[in-house]
């Protein structure tokens, strides 16, 4: 069997990923929601999920003590950080006037331009709402029976600029070409949510919770 | 490769069952709530709402465990409104597994609740309901006004000038409906939605009057509505969502297959 936690800092309501990380895990798995870095620490695997604005994340995981807990998780477990989980995996976002982020990873968080167009000339709206491609780099234990180009589903008005190129995954398209997921030895982030994403979405986390960690 | 179109099939939903009426009388039964969203979500939607038309608050809790039924087995974005009058009605109902709140008239009472909730629980999380209608005569300029309670009451609020008020105050999305034409199967209001759609920044759904395939189509390239919602083409059963979105597919919109 294994430990599943769902890193619970207050952003965001988790019960959507929980219920959709049951709904693929395996008969002997836990499926946990979590804010005690105890549990983090002796999870098999961690989800690290979350919305709302950058500082009030950063401020929250401090002040429950999470923020190296869930470090630490990122250095030795599967783990797999969602959305804004995702975003402050990076040094700094550009969020409230600047936060500082958990720095996993060198890179900076920028929100999209006011002023995009599409490919028809429209206005480009902020967040970036909806179904978009997902257009992967890398072949990856997560990506098993998930077809290259995919949609997944996205909100979201700031994307991750990873200093390092090589962490990126997979990429979409509005209005710039923006990094969409990183990967790094046992982590994958996500910038959309896999569980809002229908079928394809249920399967990147079915094939999160069989992962070994191995890229 | 861009972003989707989205096509949201809607549920009325009174006393915990899917309802429809023609222009909010003559309401008829269309099933069980987490049935009809999970047949929804087979058939490809991109996303699905429900609005809460049930009339006394004591069977206001019957949304807050429909919505936690169906977020158990439905994995696409739900947007769920009517009655939403307080933080703490935006928050229960995230808790149960909304994505998204819409909010109507407790904006046009109070929009300063507009700025509290999006403060609280994030713009992303909330979505404004405009029903507008026009009150402009033939031959004047095009103007539409806000109407609360199904339609009856004028508030004699702009349309236009309110969706860039509450995206200034909040809102991440707007849905649209036109009173003139819910449920009148005659296409939406394609001026009212292209003058609100053009006039905001944040992605606006175009609902009220969808009768058949090509007025989906109309909403999202006349209209330039970044999302078109329908209810009754969809509850009995006259067009599958994938239907749907073969239409608009093949007149070369995006939308995901």
């Amino acid at each position: 069997m294994s430990l599943i936690a769902v890193v619970d800092y207050g952003m965001g309501n988790l019960r959507s990923v929980s219920k959709a990380i049951e709904h693929v895990a395996g008969s002997a798995d836990r499926v946990i929601v979590t804010s005690n870095p105890e549990d983090i620490h002796n999870a098999d695997r961690v989800v690290f999920p979350g919305q709302g604005a950058a500082r009030d994340c950063m401020n929250e995981l401090k002040r429950l003590k999470l923020d190296q807990p869930v470090l630490q998780a990122a250095k030795e477990k599967p783990f797999l950080g969602i959305c804004m989980g995702m975003q402050v995996l990076l040094s700094h976002s550009e969020e409230n006037q600047g936060t500082d982020c958990l720095a996993l990873y060198e890179g900076n968080v920028r929100h999209f331009d006011k002023d995009m167009h599409g490919e028809d000339g429209m206005k480009l709206k902020i967040p970036h709402m909806g179904w978009n491609e997902v257009n992967w780099a890398i072949e990856h234990p997560l990506l098993h029976n998930i077809e290259q180009d995919s949609r997944f589903y996205f909100v979201h008005s700031y994307y991750a600029d990873p200093a390092d190129s090589s962490l990126i995954a997979a990429r979409s398209q509005y209005g710039v070409d923006f990094a969409c997921a990183l990967a790094k030895d046992n982590v994958m982030a996500v910038q959309f949510h896999p569980e809002k994403s229908a079928a394809d979405g249920l399967q990147l986390l079915n094939n999160f919770c069989q992962w070994n960690g191995q890229p | 490769m861009s972003l989707a179109k989205r096509i949201i099939p809607c549920l009325d939903v009174a006393n915990g069952r899917v309802v429809k009426g023609v222009q909010f009388v003559d309401i008829r039964d269309a099933g069980d709530p987490v049935e009809v969203a999970k047949r929804y979500d087979a058939e490809g939607a991109d996303e699905i709402t429900f609005l809460d038309i049930t009339a006394t608050s004591d069977n206001r809790d019957t949304i807050i465990h429909v919505v936690e039924q169906v977020a158990e087995q439905v994995f696409i974005p739900l947007t769920v409104g009517g009655g939403v009058r307080a933080v703490e009605d935006v928050r229960r109902l995230l808790n149960a597994g909304a994505d998204k709140v819409a909010i109507n008239s407790a904006a046009i009472f109070n929009p300063e609740f507009v700025k509290e909730a999006a403060d609280k629980v994030g713009s992303q999380c909330i979505v404004i309901a405009i029903d507008a209608k026009r009150v402009n005569a033939e031959g004047e300029a095009d103007k539409w006004e806000i109407f609360t309670h199904g339609g009856r009451k004028e508030t004699g609020i702009d349309a236009v000038e309110w969706a860039i008020k509450m995206v200034d105050y909040g809102a991440g999305e707007i849905l649209l409906t036109s009173m003139d034409r819910d449920g009148t199967k005659i296409g939406f209001d394609l001026e009212l939605t292209r003058a609100i759609t053009d006039a905001v920044n944040v992605p606006v759904i175009a609902s009220g009057g969808v009768g058949n395939l090509d007025h989906l189509s109309e909403g999202v390239i006349k209209g330039h509505a970044d999302a078109v919602l329908a209810a009754s083409i969809f509850h009995f059963a006259e067009y599958t969502i994938g239907e749907a979105k073969q239409h608009m597919a093949d007149q070369g919109i995006e939308v995901r297959l």
